[in-house]
């Protein structure tokens, strides 16, 4: 085994225990966009995509390259915007108002 | 510092941005800043990458980009949120494509060189592949499902296992050929698509109302691919990244089938449904009693005089878009000073939290949410629980008949409040096809109409009480 394989591992094993220790903390309610975040991030191959597509390696590597460019890009701009969507709505009510009214006609 | 060292300090700028970014979605105050602050991470990335001396020219990059960002930034402006899980799908399908090809290409260029191919590199490259070709062509089913391009219900041809497991069996011989030296593209293409079909194989096999773990687990087998990228690339921000997503999709997953209690090789080889269907008609016969049927009117009034209402939103009140009409009906309950609560299950909807999502953008105030181990112990001290569109998670057969393909999940247990409304469609029974002994309950009437149009009866019979 050579020496940046192990540090790959390193790193690999590294983000796994962040990944369960950070996602563990996200209350159900938050699941949908956490979801839908991480789906956005996984979207960073996109980096692998760009190297393959910029690269002059034959017709064969542009095309698919460039496609999986595509579906890169598609993958990481409509899954932050996705998420983004979701978690405005998660704002609060202004709370005055309602409890207000409440007092009102109650 | 060289051009390759700047790079790689952003690539590590983006992996932090990363994790304080998920860190950050823990909280609904501090959310939406954690997914900008991703979404800049992963700006830097790809602006970092542009500079990396293996791109050679931009061309074909912009084209991607473009017809791929305007793609997804318009299929994410113009998405209900109700079609939120197949939306999710369609993303993470894609890239798992993305991880595909990419991984197809750099076969193809390391083939191509002199000298022998170091094994880990082989053995990255056909994990990338191979999940990411069954990540793509799953994710495409889940979202037809969801879509209702093709049925929800579990297609499952003759001997299901064994054709899944006999699949999956020649995808991993071919892998251990093109893994010990042989080498052949036209080898690796054929492999990839028999993952293909292993992956429309195994969704199709599962019903619809299982498409949120399946979208779990997809998710998790695209963070796997990337990660796998990473390390033919030698590229640290997709190991760190694609693991994030693997060990969180797991985690996801995890914690959905323990809400529906069933394990992932249960939901993936169960086939549930079917199985499911034998024991819902031997169920049927079981259950006696009569059901009340009601009218708007009177269960305006008794909403109108309780004091504790707790609503239990299901995914019937997603299909019928109800959340504004459910959120206008608490509010005129709440001006008259009733106090009303929301009993969320873990898996009601059709994701994890999804009911969150389709509430949150009714404008219901969060806390008023209540996750249901907070309220279950509520229960006993509620005048009225009113379900709307909810079945399954409120069944008591969950709890009571170990015969019941239920038993054992946790529910809300409306059955201990001192009366129950359940709004529904029909006498159908729900996706799992059990029969729900709560509608025979005497304490329980039943609203029957769509959902929505039966909210807004409610609220305007509310209004006149």
């Amino acid at each position: 085994m050579n020496e940046s394989l192990l540090i790959e591992l390193t790193v690999f094993v590294l983000a796994a225990f962040v990944g369960i220790e950070v996602i563990s903390k996200v209350p159900t309610m938050l699941h949908t966009p956490l979801m839908s975040g991480t789906n956005a991030i996984h979207g960073v191959v996109i980096v692998g995509a760009i190297l393959v597509a910029g690269s002059h390696h034959g017709a064969l590597t542009t095309v698919v390259g460039t496609i999986a460019v595509a579906f890169g890009a598609s993958n990481v701009i409509g899954g932050f915007l996705v998420t983004d969507r979701m978690l405005e709505m998660f704002r609060k009510r202004p709370e005055a108002g309602a409890s207000d009214q409440g007092g009102d006609t109650g | 510092m060289s051009r390759t060292d700047a790079i790689g300090a952003a690539y590590l700028v983006c992996a932090i941005l990363f994790i304080i970014g998920l860190r950050r979605l823990s909280s609904p105050a501090t959310a939406r800043s954690g997914n900008r602050l991703a979404a800049v991470g992963m700006a830097i990335a790809i602006a970092a990458t542009l500079f990396d001396e293996r791109v050679l020219s931009f061309g074909w990059i912009v084209v991607g980009a473009i017809a791929g960002g305007v793609a997804g930034a318009v299929g994410a402006r113009k998405v209900k949120m109700t079609a939120m899980p197949q939306m999710v799908a369609l993303f993470n399908g894609v890239g798992g494509g993305a991880a595909a090809l990419v991984a197809l290409a750099d076969y193809h260029d390391t083939v191509g060189l002199p000298g022998h191919v170091e094994v880990r590199i082989i053995a990255s490259i056909l994990f990338s592949a191979v999940v990411g070709a069954v990540s793509f062509s799953g994710s495409m089913i889940a979202f037809g499902k969801l879509q209702e391009v093709i049925s929800g219900a579990p297609t499952v041809v003759p001997g299901q296992r064994f054709v899944t497991g006999a699949l999956a069996a020649v995808v991993a011989v071919l892998c251990v050929i093109l893994g010990t030296g042989h080498e052949s593209q036209a080898l690796l293409a054929v492999t990839m698509a028999i993952a293909l079909v292993l992956g429309i194989q195994m969704v199709m096999a599962i019903g619809g109302a299982d498409m949120p773990v399946v979208i779990s687990l997809l998710n998790a087998f695209t963070g796997l691919a990337t990660a796998s990228t990473g390390f033919v690339l030698s590229n640290n921000v997709l190991i760190i990244s694609g693991t994030l997503v693997g060990a969180s999709g797991t985690l996801l997953t995890q914690m959905m089938g323990r809400a529906m209690n069933r394990t992932i090789t249960n939901v993936v080889f169960g086939a549930f449904g079917t199985g499911g269907g034998a024991a819902a008609a031997v169920g049927a016969g079981a259950v006696d009693g009569q059901v009340r049927a009601t009218t708007a009117e009177d269960v305006a009034v008794m909403l109108a005089y309780a004091r504790r209402v707790v609503i239990v939103p299901g995914y019937g009140l997603a299909v019928a878009q109800a959340q504004h009409n459910v959120r206008e009906l608490a509010d005129q309950l709440e001006r008259r000073g009733v106090d009303v609560r929301y009993a969320i299950h873990p898996v009601a909807g059709r994701m994890p939290g999804h009911m969150n999502v389709l509430l949150a953008e009714a404008d219901v105030p969060y806390p008023q949410l209540f996750e249901m181990d907070d309220i279950n112990p509520e229960f006993p001290r509620t005048d009225v629980s009113l379900v709307i569109g909810a079945n399954d998670v409120v069944n008591p057969a969950a709890q009571n008949t170990p015969g019941s393909p239920i038993y054992g999940m946790p529910i809300l247990k409306v059955h201990e409040s001192a009366a129950i409304v359940v709004l529904k469609r029909s006498m159908n029974t729900g996706f799992a096809g059990i029969e729900n002994e709560l509608f025979y309950d005497p304490k329980t009437s039943m609203l029957f109409g769509d959902a929505k149009a039966s909210v807004a009866s409610l609220t305007t019979a509310v209004k006149a009480v």
